[in-house]
């Protein structure tokens, strides 16, 4: 569904990404880990098509993403890191922006879209505020329903658990692990115990290349018995 | 194209949700009807026309149209809204077009919203209609003009204060470039084809022929063109990611 190939960004002289590779099927949740500054956004912006690589390909459903930018677009939902949204809209009338851009736009079939996300992502009782005066928890609830409105075969999550108080943690990674059968996922965290929680496959990135690609219980069983954020920081320090 | 309709609606719609739209349109108003009453001496001067209402628009756009375009790409990036906004389906010229339009029409709005002084015309005395629609069109047209440059500049930087000071800074250009006073100044050092020549580039002298109830496809043509131009610059300048 996804493909990276040799992705590589440079911003002026330093080199953010460096030649990341890796594929992520349906079904698949990737975690995507690494210290701050590593490129775990950088590769995300990339995939996205916000950012264009300096070198390297994007491939989501067979198409390249710097040549039909909006046929991959279609077929993804990004969640990007600070959960952007319009400030001076509601969340009812940024769903409804969104469902219109994503080509539903007849009235019946948009009201349905934005039901749904409602729903999915409970939320009924602030749908009439402007986003501008929501929390924290609830801005990220809202940039996940604009992700999913079109209900894409691909999803790309930057710190979606970021901010968010335990129990709304726990309830986004269950919202993500019912989504996860018939979608290619990735995201990207700070927290390792998200990862072993989540996903079925782990990349650990740093200085913008890969250095870890496996199962979370593989990445586990390199120490027995040690801490994942010990065997993290080895990886990625040393 | 298809996806100019949702983005202009958000767009003009924005300016609505927020205090901008409020506080811009009375400012405007106060602005452009206290000149025309207290500088041009709109009732003294004993003429059925609106000349002392339009003749302060180069002047009066210099620095309110920057304060509408100063918002239209800064905001984004301080948001971080742009990158919602380049992840979705939606080309680059669409966006730019939607949201060219969206301010233009806001500041259409603006413009016509001084109808009660040709309400007022009317009443006192003849005035020449053609002549009044030909500057309305003109004023719109230059507003559009102006609106480009400053959705280029607001392009350019993510913050605001920047790209106001760029905007009134190319607009102030382009305005004084048909000032008579700083022609003559150009004159003393640059030949005198080249300042006539650059006197063409002016948002004055193209104005001009649309208060005197002209619509001249010259001037038409050099603030579409003159837009046109921005535009595209404003695309390539946003496609640089």
């Amino acid at each position: 569904m996804i493909e990276v190939t040799a992705l590589c960004k440079n911003y002026g002289p330093v080199r953010a990404v460096d030649g990341v590779t890796f594929r992520v099927q349906r079904g698949e949740i990737l975690g995507f880990l690494g210290p701050n500054g590593a490129g775990k956004s950088t590769t995300m912006k990339m995939i996205t098509g916000f950012l264009a690589p300096t070198s390297g390909s994007v491939q989501v459903g067979g198409h390249e993403v710097t040549k039909e930018p909006l046929e991959v677009k279609r077929r993804l939902g990004y969640l990007a890191e600070s959960a952007p949204a319009y400030p001076e809209m509601t969340v009812e009338e940024f769903l409804e922006f969104i469902a219109a851009i994503r080509g539903y736009r007849k009235r019946a079939e948009a009201r349905e879209r934005v039901e749904r996300v409602v729903r999915l992502c409970h939320l009924a009782e602030v749908r009439r505020q402007t986003i501008e005066t929501l929390s924290k928890g609830y801005r990220q609830r809202v940039g996940f329903a604009q992700a999913l409105l079109h209900d894409p075969p691909g999803l790309i999550l930057d710190e979606p658990t970021d901010g968010l108080d335990p129990n709304q943690k726990n309830e986004v990674r269950s919202l993500i692990r019912s989504m996860a059968p018939d979608k290619a996922i990735i995201l990207s965290t700070h927290i390792l115990e998200e990862v072993e929680a989540l996903c079925t496959r782990v990349i650990i990135i740093a200085r913008g290349r890969i250095v870890v690609d496996e199962a979370p219980e593989a990445l586990r069983a390199r120490r027995p018995g040690a801490r994942l954020d010990e065997i993290f920081r080895e990886l990625t320090i040393g | 194209m298809r996806q100019v309709p949702p983005l202009f609606q958000r767009e003009f719609l924005g300016y609505f949700r927020s205090p901008v739209a409020y506080v811009f349109l009375s400012i405007f108003l106060l602005a452009s009807v206290g000149l025309a009453f207290f500088v041009g001496q709109f009732f003294k001067a004993g003429n059925a026309s609106l000349e002392s209402y339009f003749v302060f628009h180069p002047w009066l756009f210099l620095f309110l149209i920057p304060a509408v375009g100063m918002r239209l790409w800064a905001e984004e990036k301080r948001a971080g809204t742009i990158e919602l906004l380049f992840t979705l389906p939606v080309s680059t010229v669409e966006t730019v077009l939607a949201k060219f339009l969206a301010g233009w029409a806001f500041l259409a709005v603006a413009i016509l919203l001084s109808f009660p002084l040709v309400v007022t015309v009317y009443w006192l005395g003849e005035p020449d209609g053609g002549v009044m629609v030909a500057s309305y069109v003109g004023s719109i047209l230059m507003a559009g003009a102006y609106l480009s440059v400053c959705a280029l500049t607001s392009a350019m930087t993510k913050n605001q204060v920047i790209s106001f000071v760029l905007s009134v800074v190319a607009c102030l250009v382009l305005v004084f470039l048909g000032w008579n006073v700083f022609s003559e100044l150009l004159a003393s050092v640059l030949p005198v084809w080249l300042v006539d020549l650059l006197a063409n580039f002016s948002f004055t002298t193209h104005f001009d022929a649309f208060t005197k109830g002209v619509i001249d496809p010259k001037d038409v043509m050099f603030f579409l063109s003159l837009g046109a131009f921005c535009l595209c610059l404003n695309v390539m300048v946003l496609d640089r990611r």
